[in-house]
C-alpha cells in the first residue's frame, strides 16, 4: 500500500516532486511575508517607544496604532 | 459611493485584517489536508494518464488562482485610479506577491506534468506561452513598484502594466480553443456541460479553496505589512 503511494505506477518522481515544489513555495512565501511583517512591526514598536509622552498620546489616540502594539503576535 | 469606501478605510479595516490570518490559517490547514488526503491517495487513477493525473489537484487550481488575483489586480487599478483611492493600489499590491507565486507553481508543475505526458518538459505551446508572459506581467508589476519613488508615477506605470496584462487573460484562456495546442481544451466549464468526472472534481474543487485561503492569508500579511509601513512613516511625522 504505501509502496503503491510512493511509487505511483512509474509516475511517483512526478508527482511528489509537483507536490513538494508546491508545498515548499507556500512555506517559503509564507516565511518571507511573515518575515517582512515581524521587521515592519518591530520596527513601529521601537519608534512608537521613542516618542516623548506627548507625541506618544497623540499616536495612542488612533485606533489602528493602538492594534498595531495590541496584535504582539497574529499570524 | 463614498460610503462603500468609507467602510474600507485602512483605519477601520485593520481592526479586522490584524485578527483574520489567524483564522484563515487554521482552515487552510484543515482544507488542505482534506485535499492532500483526496488528491494524493483517495482519488482514482486516469485510464490514460495513471498517476500522473494527480499533478491537476496542484497545476490547475494554482493556475486559476494566478489568473483570478491577476484580474483583481485590475479591477483594483483601474477603480483606484478612476476613484482615486489609494487603499485599491495597496490591496492590488498584496495581491501581486502571491499571484506571482501561484504562476510560477502552475508553470512548474506543468512542466513536470508534461514530462510524462507529451514527453517534454517545455513547448512553446499556446497556454505556455502565455502563461509565461502573466508572469512577466507580473514582475513587471512588482519590479514598478521597488524601483519608482512618486507614488502617483507608481499608481499610473501599474494601472498600465495591469491592463495591458489582463489582454494576456482571455488569450490564456481561450488559447486551447483558438489554437492547436497540446494542451486538451477544458474540462470544466461553468456555462456548458462539465466533463469530469465527479470523483476527480470533489478532490480539485477542494485543492481549489485551500489555495483560495492561502492566497488570503498572505494578501492579509501583506496589506497588515503595508498599513504598519505607513503608520511608521505617521510616526515620524508627529
Amino acid at each position: 500500500m504505501i509502496n503503491e503511494i510512493i511509487n505511483m505506477n512509474g509516475y511517483g518522481l512526478y508527482v511528489w516532486s509537483a507536490f513538494t515544489f508546491t508545498l515548499v513555495s507556500f512555506v517559503s512565501l509564507y516565511i518571507v511575508t511573515k518575515a517582512h511583517y515581524t521587521k515592519e512591526k518591530n520596527k513601529f514598536e521601537v519608534k512608537f517607544g521613542a516618542l516623548d509622552p506627548k507625541k506618544a498620546e497623540v499616536a495612542r489616540s488612533q485606533v489602528i496604532n493602538r492594534e498595531i502594539l495590541s496584535t504582539t503576535n497574529n499570524i | 459611493m463614498k460610503f462603500v469606501f468609507k467602510l474600507f478605510e485602512p483605519n477601520k479595516i485593520f481592526l479586522i485584517t490584524s485578527r483574520a490570518p489567524k483564522y484563515v490559517m487554521a482552515l487552510f490547514i484543515i482544507v488542505i489536508s482534506i485535499g492532500l488526503l483526496e488528491a494524493l491517495i483517495f482519488s482514482p487513477e486516469d485510464y490514460k494518464q495513471s498517476h500522473s493525473v494527480r499533478i491537476m489537484y496542484v497545476h490547475v487550481p494554482a493556475a486559476w488562482i494566478s489568473l483570478g488575483i491577476f484580474s483583481s489586480m485590475t479591477f483594483l487599478s483601474l477603480s483606484g485610479y478612476i476613484f482615486k483611492n489609494k487603499n485599491f493600489f495597496l490591496i492590488s499590491k498584496s495581491l501581486a506577491s502571491s499571484g506571482l507565486v501561484f504562476n510560477i507553481i502552475a508553470l512548474v508543475t506543468g512542466s513536470i506534468w508534461g514530462k510524462p505526458t507529451w514527453g517534454t518538459w517545455w513547448a512553446w505551446d499556446a497556454r505556455i506561452t502565455s502563461m509565461l508572459i502573466l508572469a512577466l506581467f507580473y514582475f513587471m508589476y512588482l519590479i514598478a513598484w521597488r524601483i519608482y519613488e512618486n507614488k502617483d508615477y507608481i499608481f499610473k506605470i501599474t494601472t498600465l502594466i495591469t491592463l495591458f496584462g489582463i489582454i494576456n487573460v482571455p488569450i490564456i484562456k481561450f488559447s486551447v480553443d483558438w489554437w492547436n495546442t497540446l494542451h486538451q481544451p477544458a474540462s470544466i466549464n461553468i456555462l456548458s456541460k462539465t466533463t469530469i468526472h465527479s470523483s476527480m472534481l470533489f478532490p480539485l474543487l477542494i485543492m481549489t479553496a485551500a489555495f483560495a485561503l492561502f492566497s488570503l492569508l498572505i494578501f492579509l500579511m501583506k496589506y497588515n505589512t503595508e498599513l504598519i509601513k505607513i503608520k511608521n512613516k505617521g510616526l515620524d511625522r508627529l
